[in-house]
């Protein structure tokens, strides 16, 4: 691509670093950020800026936060004896939103994969396994909520490993038929899973 | 199974091209370089959702354009269906049937099955181990969807435990924490696949063995026989004994990965015993015994592709597939040759109506 400005050629190369960004969806947002009002760029940097220098992790359960300690770990409400382990802050997001959770949670940062160089020491496992440690009069639960792939059952398993000699009750979110799914169209894994972990039937299961 | 159009947009040579199919033999004619195998490879793309020549799909987008498309209409058991597989640059490959596009490309694989047989077939007997895997593993997997699914699983967790060899030889340490869980998924994935090998092997060698003594019309004993570092037994123990050589290789040493399939001819491995004859008659067996396989598995003829077979063949095999075609033992053949007049005089005297397609340059001529 040929650019009218050295300026124009640095932003278009900067944003189309982002994901999912080639370089015309970068130009044509390089250019609109140059016709916009100044003030709407400028807060734009600006909160970039800010979300990049001021964005903290929990020390407890590593999810972003504005704080040291975030709100749900700070939460008089939460109940303590329960950990939700989750690959990262969109699994929490979407966890919170079900509104079915009261527990709290630890954000791993990723999922363990050789291939792309993400070792336990790339992840939140050893702190995880200190906070468990240093409350491990409270903690009773961890509730393995990790995506069903290869990533996050060998995570999974090593965590498990790595927990042994912890009094600990383990559990996995179950995994199945979706509501409102036709058992005909659920793949074989799915199904031939839902089968082995079924669960006892009850008039008050919705 | 029947197909009836093909579009092409942007793919290979061929910029913005329709055809439309009305025989169950429809022969490709054109010269050399003008783009009969790339059709075949459009139907082939269609059937498997992929190319049956190279692995990136970028090399199937025309050259200096963005993405390609192929569309195709399919008659198969009373019903019709569209077919749609697109490629854009740098964007996952999209592929949908009447509409509905699939969530994994897998499940495509074994619905609208194809066989094609190719120049390069010989390969399966010359080369090394993979190419017979992948024969093998593209039969089965049409049969199995759940064989293919393992399948996919296990090169995936063989790539990642290789990694972990890997940074383990760097780094001059181990973590068997970390190595146990991938060494249990190659166990379990890996008896899985072994043992479903080992009985589509059984399945398929009679029939195999059949039309291999029609096709060659000769006493030769011809056999396949399935090998793999798992029929010696406790493969469980035996991986977790080959840890340290493992990390030394930095690589998986034993596993189905490893697996081969050993052509032989009154028990002498025909590689290196068999006539070009021979090699020939055991290439064309093994491949309309895989139309076969499908077809009594589908209750319907695969699609059968043909590329360029008329320059390898003599004409006693020609005449055997033409006698299979007269039966009605075949569905819908597509065809190329670079020598139209030989077509038409193969075909000439058959009962079926071949349909001539001449092809220039990427440009469909006419419909003669
Ligand atoms: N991505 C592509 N873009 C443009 N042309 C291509 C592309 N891939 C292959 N071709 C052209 O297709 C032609 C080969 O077509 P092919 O189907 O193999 O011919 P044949 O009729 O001999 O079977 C070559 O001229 C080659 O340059
Ligand atoms: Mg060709
Ligand atoms: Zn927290």
């Amino acid at each position: 691509m040929q650019f009218p400005s050295k300026l124009i050629e640095e932003a278009v190369n900067e944003i189309s670093r982002l994901p999912g960004i080639g370089k015309k969806t970068a130009l044509r947002l390089a250019l609109f950020l140059l016709k916009e009002d100044e003030r709407t760029t400028l807060s734009i940097a600006d909160a970039l800026v800010k979300l990049r220098t001021l964005t903290q992790y929990c020390s407890e359960c590593h999810n972003i936060s504005d704080e040291a300690i975030c709100t749900t770990c700070s939460s008089p409400r939460r109940d303590r004896s329960v950990i939700c382990l989750v690959q990262d802050t969109r699994d929490v997001l979407a966890i919170e939103n079900t509104g079915q959770y009261q527990g709290l949670y630890h954000v791993l940062g990723g999922l363990i994969s050789p291939m792309e160089g993400i070792g336990p020491a790339e992840l939140t496992i050893e702190p995880l396994v200190q906070r468990i440690q240093r409350q491990s009069s409270e903690v009773k639960e961890i509730i393995l909520a990790l995506s069903p792939t290869i990533e996050g059952d060998t995570t999974a398993f090593y965590i498990t490993k790595k927990l042994k000699d912890f009094s600990l009750k383990v559990s996995t979110i179950a995994r199945g038929i979706p509501i409102g799914g036709e058992l005909e169209y659920a793949d074989e894994v799915t199904l031939g899973r839902s089968i082995l972990t079924r669960t006892h039937y009850s008039h008050d299961n919705k | 199974m029947f197909l009836e159009s093909l579009s092409l947009t942007q793919f290979k040579n061929y910029r913005s091209e329709q055809l439309y199919f009305d025989s169950e033999v429809v022969a490709l004619v054109g010269p050399n370089g003008s783009g009969k195998t790339n059709l075949l490879d459009a139907i082939h793309y269609l059937s498997l959702t992929r190319s049956a020549f190279h692995s990136s799909d970028q090399h199937s987008i025309q050259h200096g354009e963005d993405f390609f498309s192929i569309k195709g209409h399919v008659q198969r058991l009373g019903k019709s269906h569209t077919l749609l597989c697109a490629q854009r640059n740098g964007e996952k490959k999209v592929f949908s049937v009447d509409k509905k596009p699939y969530e994994k490309l897998s499940e495509h694989i074994g619905e609208f099955p194809s066989i094609l047989i190719a120049p390069d077939d010989t390969d399966l007997i010359r080369e090394g181990s993979e190419f017979r895997r992948k024969f093998f593993d593209s039969l089965f997997s049409q049969l199995d969807r759940n064989y293919l699914n393992t399948l996919i699983t296990y090169t995936h967790v063989l790539k990642q435990r290789n990694a972990l060899l890997k940074h383990f030889a760097e780094t001059r340490s181990t973590n068997p924490d970390l190595l146990e869980p991938y060494t249990q998924q190659c166990i379990r994935l890996g008896e899985n696949l072994y043992e479903k090998r080992q009985a589509f092997i059984r399945d398929f060698l009679p029939l195999f063995t059949a039309r291999y003594a029609h096709v060659a019309e000769d006493q030769e004993e011809v056999a396949i026989s399935y090998q793999s570092d798992l029929e010696e037994g406790n493969y469980a123990q035996r991986l977790q004994e080959a840890v340290s050589k493992d990390i030394q290789m930095q690589r998986t040493t034993l596993g189905v990965h490893k697996d081969d399939y050993l052509f032989t001819m009154n028990e002498a491995p025909i590689k290196r015993f068999g006539s070009q004859g021979q090699k020939k008659s055991f290439i064309i067996a093994l491949k309309l015994s895989q139309f076969e396989t499908i077809k009594n598995d589908k209750g319907y003829s695969p699609i059968l592709l043909l590329d360029d077979i008329f320059d390898k063949l003599d004409d006693k095999r020609i005449g055997h597939l033409l006698d299979l075609l007269a039966n009605k033992q075949l569905g819908q053949i597509f065809i190329t040759d670079a020598r139209p007049e030989r077509t038409r005089q193969i075909f000439g005297s058959g009962a079926n109506p071949v349909q001539m397609i001449q092809v220039q340059n990427g440009s469909i001529l006419s419909t003669p």
